[in-house]
């Protein structure tokens, strides 16, 4: 089918009124204002269960796809690619390579940080390529990341260790 | 019926769909109105243009992000008579940022399938009602047990992929910068634009920073708005139009949530999806065989990212062509000549105006002052969305 100019401009116009913060903060429109409280708790379930039991132990446990011979972490119940349990743990390094990472000036709300944070996706020894997790990098200068550079979990004490992500305060580089 | 084989389904089409009409509101970091309002009118908008009345719609889609946002959980139930749905057949998609692009694919298969002639699918997004920041709803999309802990912020991902991105094939942050400076410049041309603006890639590099690479200038904003469009059959779009759009493929893919267990730089959810709607479009060369592409933008990385993953460009090879103009709205192959989400806005499920409804206006020869220069026949809209995991593509031709 032949598309002949038209000379129509789309959208014809456009509605809606914009308000700006001080708006709101004014009141000079008309809102109303609900803070929702809603807890959660949250079951680690299976596998990850006993990822986070390992991290209190101080080790970092990976599981072994038989089928795909994927070595996974975080560890999962199931490969999500084969569909098939899993029954083979391994127990990883606490080393690995800084995949990317980023130098993060805002925390969750997106309020200023006081001091920059450096966050990175670490691809753990022992796991399958590109096979990371999300953690963040300390004793270093921001500037002297680089992609490919070798780091070491530095862990809390065994004694304030909780079973958590956190247990590992950060990722700290291999030296020489 | 026919059949064709995708992706090694049989594929049953009872029927061809079209586009007969558009709509959308201002985008704006803040709007007055309603979630219900703002669908209202982007839906009587999109009516006006087809020559429809809400009574000629069978079945209504609608597209709408996080319930977080709004605080008003059963969203889509919500929304439902803004959407023009009362006691009509409705139903609320929602795969994250890919939503905007999603939604009309759920439209298709509405008109495809024969169960309506006429489906309206409305998308809507009212970002400022989470305040102090819509930032603090994104932070539940991170997993409670291994990520949360950390105190991340979504910015982060973006971070982290634009940077494996830039090393894996040397692109220096200059030249994805030139993406948010031709957006920021096509956006002066939308009326409902929210950062239209002539900037320097100086502008974008000297910008704030949020979390390295990414700085001020790269992001697109949060926006309030609704778009809508309207789908309709081969003897319905007879009726109303000499120059219907087509859609001509569908394709939509979605990776796990274990985003840091593969090799960021590519997309490849984004490719799986293109090469599902390419293959039901009957295209087998996108570079050659696109005229005009709306890839998502909510970062200037982004656009490049994913004309990678269109094919629309080789792995590595998007910055160069963008250097080269090929990109610009007098280019080869123009992208978001709308403005994109960097320039006109981000109401996440909204974004529906500035990808789906853009090319369709392109096809028609109806999008004006943004009109692209060259001969139109093809074009592609795509949307992303979630933990580096969604992929929606929608190619529309103005031939069948």
């Amino acid at each position: 089918m032949a598309v002949g100019k038209r000379d129509i401009s789309c959208p014809p116009y456009v509605k809606g009124r914009e308000i700006e913060l001080e708006d709101l903060k004014e009141k000079k429109v008309t809102y109303v204002e609900d803070h929702p409280d809603i807890r959660y708790s949250f079951t680690a379930g299976q596998a990850i269960s006993k990822f986070l039991k390992g991290l209190k132990e101080g080790k970092i446990l990976g599981v072994k796809c038989n089928k795909c011979g994927r070595v996974m972490v975080p560890p999962r119940e199931f490969c999500e690619l084969c569909f098939k349990p899993i029954n083979e743990w391994v127990e990883l390094k606490d080393t690995g390579v800084v995949e990317t990472f980023s130098i993060s000036y805002i925390d969750p709300d997106a309020r200023p940080l006081e001091e920059p944070e450096i966050v990175a996706v670490i691809a753990i020894d022992g796991a399958s390529p590109h096979m990371g997790i999300l953690h963040k990098l300390g004793e270093v200068d921001p500037e002297k990341v680089y992609i490919g550079m070798r780091v070491k979990a530095v862990w809390k004490p065994e004694e304030e260790r909780e079973g958590a992500i956190t247990d590992i305060k950060y990722w700290k580089p291999i030296e020489g | 019926m026919m059949v064709e084989k995708v992706k090694g389904i049989k594929y049953h089409k009872k029927q061809d769909v079209a586009i007969v009409g558009a709509g959308m509101t201002i985008f704006r970091r803040r709007l007055n109105e309603t979630g219900k309002e703002l669908s209202y009118y982007a839906v009587k908008q999109a009516l006006e243009e087809a020559g429809l009345d809400i009574s000629d719609i069978d079945m209504v889609v609608m597209g709408s992000a996080p319930d977080a946002f709004d605080g008003v959980h059963m969203k889509g139930e919500y929304l439902l008579d803004g959407a023009g749905a009362s006691n009509k057949p409705y139903v609320r998609v929602f795969v994250g940022g890919g939503t905007g692009v999603f939604a009309p694919i759920a439209g298709y298969w509405h008109v495809a399938s024969g169960l309506a002639d006429v489906c309206l699918v409305v998308c809507e997004e009212k970002m400022s009602s989470s305040h102090p920041h819509p930032q603090s709803a994104f932070k539940y999309i991170w997993d409670p047990i291994l990520d949360r802990p950390l105190k991340p912020n979504l910015i982060w991902i973006f971070a982290l992929e634009m940077r494996r991105y830039m090393h894996v094939h040397n692109i220096k942050h200059e030249d994805i910068a030139l993406v948010s400076v031709k957006n920021k410049a096509n956006a002066l041309d939308h009326p409902a634009a929210q950062l239209a603006a002539k900037i320097t890639v100086e502008d974008v590099l000297n910008s704030e920073p949020m979390a390295l690479p990414v700085r001020r200038l790269d992001v697109s904003p949060p926006s309030d708005g609704a778009a809508a469009i309207i789908m309709v059959a081969p003897h319905i779009a007879r009726q109303l139009t000499d120059e219907p759009v087509w859609v001509t493929g569908v394709g939509w893919s979605l990776d796990t949530t274990w985003w840091t267990n593969r090799d960021l730089y590519f997309p490849r959810y984004v490719a799986e999806a293109a090469k599902m709607a390419y293959k039901m479009a009957h295209i087998t060369d996108p570079r050659k065989e696109i005229d005009v592409a709306e890839p998502y933008d909510p970062f200037d990385y982004k656009e490049l990212h994913h004309m990678e993953g269109l094919g629309l460009a080789k792995k590595g090879e998007a910055p160069i062509l963008t250097r080269e103009g090929v990109t610009a709205r007098d280019g080869d192959l123009p992208v978001c000549p709308s403005g994109g989400l960097l320039g006109v806005g981000n109401p996440i499920a909204a974004s529906l105006g500035v990808k789906v409804a853009e090319i369709y206006w392109q096809l028609a020869y109806r999008a004006g002052k943004r009109q692209v220069a060259k001969e139109v026949t093809t074009g592609v809209a795509q949307a992303w969305g979630d933990l580096m995991q969604v992929g929606t593509v929608v190619v529309l031709s103005n031939k069948r």
